[in-house]
């Protein structure tokens, strides 16, 4: 059983070499686009995601290994999401701070005596 | 008993089988790496949050060198690959191919270091540090040494390590059934590459 999952076939490694120098090529192209910023970024995440995931699946053989260890390997991913979201509302809340200043002086110069 | 057992349930795999067959070692490296990404993970989403609510964020692209990080991009590429044919040369015995391309990586990483040396020196003389710089908010440079600063330790140690597997392993040590210990060295390395992506991009090029 060991043996069976030990001695699988090795990738091509240029061929995920050859992807690895394309895509990189491309995310430089990529930044040059006169397109949206957004558009540019979402581009580039996808991209960096892709390339991240060719390292992980064939250089660190995630993709020949045991189901339960690529769970251990996406946990830090999914951690990370609900991080990113539990910081969305604190960007949100900035925003609605710096908006409010204006207002809340004008109240404080009628003193209650 | 146990034999009995698996002839009724041969679907059950015994209980001393570990998530990696090979050592036990890869899993401690696997998990050490899954906590290392956390540590990275937490440097970006922070980065992204004070850099979303600073309204003077200097443009990286306009500030920061990309030819010269494409090129450090490429090298540390070219580093993973070579270690996955020291590793493929330590697997099958073969000694000159394990020392040529593990000694090859560890040049990779070494060229790397220096490139950011000549890198970081060139920002620091145009007024970036990490308390300041003069394009817009400081956090700017705060986060950027942080980050690529952790990033560079990490090669530095790769590049550490490496050396102890080559060294250790020049008399042909690690070779045929004991090659995982140059396969775990390689887990850490591909994982320095494979930050090293998402560092570039968040960094350098968004």
């Amino acid at each position: 059983m060991a043996q069976a999952r030990t001695q699988h076939v090795e990738p091509n490694y240029m061929n995920i070499f050859w992807a690895l120098a394309v895509l990189t090529v491309i995310e430089i192209a990529v930044t040059y686009i006169p397109a949206h910023k957004l558009a540019i970024g979402t581009m580039l995440v996808i991209l960096a995601a892709s390339k991240a995931a060719l390292v992980a699946l064939y250089f660190m053989h995630l993709k020949f290994e045991r189901p339960t260890l690529g769970i251990i390997a996406l946990t830090p991913i999914i951690l990370c999401v609900f991080l990113i979201l539990m910081l969305l509302p604190d960007l949100t809340a900035k925003d609605r701070l710096n908006a409010a200043p204006p207002s809340p002086p004008a109240e404080v110069t009628t003193p209650a005596h | 008993m146990n034999e009995t057992a698996a002839v009724l349930h041969p679907e059950i795999e015994p209980a001393e089988s570990p998530l990696t067959p090979e050592s036990w070692g890869k899993l401690g490296m696997w998990i050490f790496l899954a906590g290392d990404a956390m540590s990275f993970g937490g440097l970006l989403a922070g980065y992204g949050a004070l850099r979303a609510s600073s309204p003077n964020w200097p443009n990286p692209m306009n500030v920061l060198g990309i030819q010269l990080t494409a090129f450090m991009t490429f090298l540390l590429i070219c580093s993973s690959v070579t270690m996955v044919l020291g590793l493929s040369g330590a697997r099958h015995g073969d000694l000159a191919k394990f020392r040529k391309f593990i000694l090859l990586t560890i040049l990779g990483g070494t060229v790397f270091l220096l490139l950011q040396a000549y890198e970081w020196t060139h920002l620091t003389h145009e007024g970036m540090t990490i308390s300041g710089n003069p394009w817009g908010s400081s956090l700017f440079g705060t986060t950027f040494f942080i980050i690529t600063g952790f990033h560079g330790c990490h090669v530095f140690g790769g590049v550490l390590y490496l050396s102890c597997v080559l060294l250790s392993g020049l008399n042909g040590r690690f070779l045929g059934e004991n090659a995982n210990v140059v396969e775990i060295a390689g887990l850490y390395w591909h994982f320095v590459d494979l930050v090293w992506i998402l560092v570039f991009t968040f960094v350098y090029l968004l």
